[in-house]
């Protein structure tokens, strides 16, 4: 399996004009002609995976993440619906879809799939699909726009799905279904009339146009909000795309970009630009916005009485009921991260010696919830459990990889692992499948060891040793 | 402030000849009222739930029963449009109907017949008093879920034509004062032109009151331990409303609409209920209060103004 990674990105608009009428106005048309080299593109870069994130597909509750196979059905514009209509039929990829929505909970968002035989498919998402993969090749999957979310929930959202791209070692295309000023003109036009709405949404629409052809994406990003007060109306949605986008490309600003057309759609601002993750040279940028691994924000409301009086009532444990958990230690070389799961006694992730990293024992549980994934191996009182051995060996892997990631390495210098199985006989099999879609990959040396037990109720651990280089 | 309950309407049948609104409601349109009434329309199922507006629209039933009326003119916020106002256009539309927002509650068969007719009339007017509006005659246009749950709950038995307004976002694209000349606007020329047609009519302004939701979800969705207002501001805001509705003191609450609709992110954005005051002729009696409850926080209230008590000796 090849290491997943996003191959492109694109921003391209949501009005249906350029699927339904692309020749009543040279700007549509060229907008139109944009959609189609994009497709091109993407089509040259084998590409497994499309995922679309749509301003035009606001939720309440958390994030929702279409799951559905293949969604059907013929979409009208509440507004253009003169224009026409747009029969759609999908191919989306349902392993990935549920692989998110896992992800973004192990991340402390609120999500869920949705899979109804009928689901309205927002026009931005249907436009989306319907030009970039005109011929359902390429799997997708599409995500929406939660109303209330701020940076740091859509951010961490992103990162989840990064997870699973990751994870799942797909070579995936990143769009983002959204206008640039989305100012519509409130009267009926002709065609030949169309303009961006005035002139200062013209300038903003510019000013993006010009970081974004710069490769400079997170720059974007961090001036959503002043954005979103300068040229967007104040819809429910903010402009949040660029952060979605921004953290799916590893908030960086030297990506090369390429503003393949800009124009108005009913005084909005449409553009199709392609964001390709080659460095472009400009030289990446310190921001200012911090980074964030996991949401921590208020969305419990329903439950927050029930945890207040469960906390009362119990006495103080972490959700596996395994043992009490430490803060990692911070001595000379310590390397310690926020995104690997706490450890259960004084010590710290890793030490540094020189070149040389030392890793501490590193299982499968999930920072911030210490949920394992695949499931503990046995309940609190002791009952064995069925789990998912594959899942817990891939989410160690993921373990591993954030605290060589927080030395400053990478995991092609992994030089030694050792591993513990609680259960040889049941587990080998599946460990050694996923050890060789992943770290069998980098060449490592191995030692497998049975074991009797691990403190927490996990199947597998692994003990890591990586030279940093020169 | 004093709630009248169950009240009986005054019976007012067969006065034909000049044509009236003979009552105005506000008749929220959370899904979750559909769902829990399990009509063989929706296909998910529950075990009930907010049961006191499912008993203010049973209230709001029983109070028109009497009343004879030829059609129903409702304006949706889930129908929203940023070019103009538009009005749905063909005698008939049928699908199914899946709230993008809970879909797990909401997927619904609808059927329903449009009074073409009333619908051209106020898209006349509303076009000859300087109003963008826009027929919508594409046949593959689904309805908005907004127009179905409220249609569902007011007349389940879907036997009376509606005319189905588009809810204009006039007040994101400038102001709720902007927004609210213009729905006072459509609700004179909707009026002007049920007048005019000799028809009998029900307008619906189909929008809760406060509208901050939960953004969480209970596994039972109907579990109504889990069911209260989002803030104690929403709350005070909502009462203030309905005393407003209770006493007939319409004209305070268009006064107070832009503070509403701000500081309790109220629903009332969409200018369903500026529309409804004024096509009301924001009445000065006192509207009938049928239920006030919460959906997933938001604030929603079922009022009645019986019109054909407090009217039918004007004409």
């Amino acid at each position: 399996m090849s290491e997943g990674k996003i191959v492109a990105s694109f921003v391209v608009p949501v009005h249906p004009h350029t699927v339904l009428a692309p020749d009543q106005n040279p700007g549509w048309k060229r907008l139109r002609e944009a959609f189609d080299q994009a497709a091109q593109t993407i089509r040259e870069l084998d590409a497994d995976l499309i995922v679309v994130y749509s301003t035009t597909w606001p939720s309440v509750i958390g994030h929702q993440i279409q799951s559905d196979p293949n969604p059907e059905w013929v979409m009208v514009d509440h507004d253009f619906h003169d224009l026409g209509s747009i029969p759609y039929s999908f191919n989306i990829d349902q392993e990935f879809a549920h692989a998110w929505d896992d992800a973004n909970k192990a991340r402390g968002l609120q999500s869920r799939c949705v899979n109804y035989k009928g689901f309205p498919i927002d026009v931005g998402s249907v436009v989306a699909l319907t030009l970039l993969n005109p011929d359902n090749k390429i799997p997708a999957v599409i995500v929406s726009s939660n109303v209330y979310a701020n940076r740091s929930e859509t951010t961490v959202m992103a990162k989840a799905c990064l997870d699973v791209v990751k994870a799942q070692g797909k070579k995936v295309v990143a769009v983002t279904a959204m206008s640039l000023s989305n100012r519509m003109f409130t009267d009926f036009i002709e065609p030949s009339e169309d303009k961006i709405h005035s002139l200062k949404d013209h300038e903003w629409n510019q000013k993006i146009l010009e970081f974004l052809r710069q490769g400079r994406l997170e720059d974007v990003g961090q001036l959503s909000r002043t954005i979103q007060q300068q040229i967007r109306v104040q819809k429910v949605v903010a402009f949040k795309p660029m952060w979605w986008l921004s953290a799916m490309n590893g908030n960086r600003n030297d990506l090369t970009g390429n503003v393949m057309a800009y124009e108005a759609i009913h005084g909005a601002g449409g553009a199709v630009v392609h964001l390709d993750p080659t460095p472009s040279g400009v030289g990446d940028k310190e921001y200012d916005e911090e980074d964030i691994e996991y949401f921590h924000g208020e969305r419990g409301v329903l439950d927050a009485v029930e945890d207040i009086q469960a906390e009362e009532l119990t006495p103080a444990t972490n959700q596996n009921s395994g043992p009490e958990l430490w803060e990692p230690t911070e001595r000379k070389g310590s390397v310690n991260t926020d995104s690997a799961p706490k450890p259960v006694g004084a010590y710290p992730h890793a030490r540094r010696v020189g070149n040389m990293l030392y890793l501490s024992g590193v299982g499968p549980r999930q920072p911030g919830t210490n949920a394992i994934p695949g499931g503990p191996i046995h309940d609190e009182n002791d009952e064995p459990l069925d789990y998912d051995i594959k899942a817990q060996t891939h989410a160690v892997v993921e373990n591993v990889r954030r605290v060589v990631e927080e030395a400053g390495g990478t995991m092609d210098q992994v030089v030694d692992v050792t591993t513990f199985l609680v259960d040889m006989k049941r587990d080998f099999s599946g460990y050694n499948e996923v050890w060789a879609e992943t770290l069998g990959k980098v060449g490592p040396t191995r030692t497998t060891l049975a074991i009797d037990a691990l403190p927490t109720p996990i199947a597998v651990e692994m003990k890591v040793i990586v030279h940093l280089g020169e | 402030m004093q709630i009248r309950w169950p009240f009986r309407a005054v019976q007012c049948r067969g006065i034909m000849g000049k044509g009236k609104i003979v009552a105005g409601c506000l008749a929220p349109h959370p899904p979750h009222l559909v769902y829990a009434e399990n009509p063989p329309q929706n296909e998910p199922t529950a075990e009930g739930g907010w049961e006191q507006l499912r008993w203010g629209y049973e209230r709001l039933r029983a109070s028109l029963a009497d009343v004879e009326y030829d059609a129903i003119v409702v304006l949706s916020p889930h129908w929203q449009t940023y070019v103009g106002t538009h009005f749905l256009g063909l005698p008939h539309f049928e699908g199914l109907s899946v709230d993008p927002v809970f879909p797990n509650l909401f997927r619904y068969h609808y059927d329903l017949n449009i009074d073409v007719d009333l619908t051209k009339a106020i898209h006349n007017e509303a076009q000859a008093s300087g109003l963008s509006v826009k027929l919508m005659e594409n046949p593959d246009f689904r309805v908005d879920y907004g127009t179905i749950v409220t249609g569902h709950m007011f007349n389940p038995s879907w036997d009376k034509p509606m005319v189905v307004i588009s809810s204009n976002r006039s007040s994101q694209y400038y102001s709720v004062e902007v927004m609210q000349d213009m729905m006072i606007e459509l609700g004179k020329v909707t009026r002007k032109a049920i007048e005019e047609s000799g028809k009998r009519v029900v307008v619906i302004a189909s929008n809760s009151l406060s509208h901050r939701h939960f953004t969480t979800e209970s596994e039972v969705p109907e579990d109504m331990s889990k069911e209260h207002i989002t803030s104690h501001a929403m709350h005070l805001w909502d009462m203030r409303m309905i005393d407003y509705m209770v006493k007939g003191q319409s004209q305070r609450i268009l006064d107070e609409m832009p503070e509403f609709t701000e500081q309790a992110i109220a629903e009332s954005d969409g200018g369903a209920f500026s529309w409804l005051l004024s096509a009301l002729n924001v009445p000065d009696y006192p509207a009938i209060l049928h239920g006030y409850g919460t959906i997933i926080g938001t604030g929603n209230a079922i009022v009645e103004w019986p019109c054909h008590a407090h009217e039918e000796g004007r004409e």
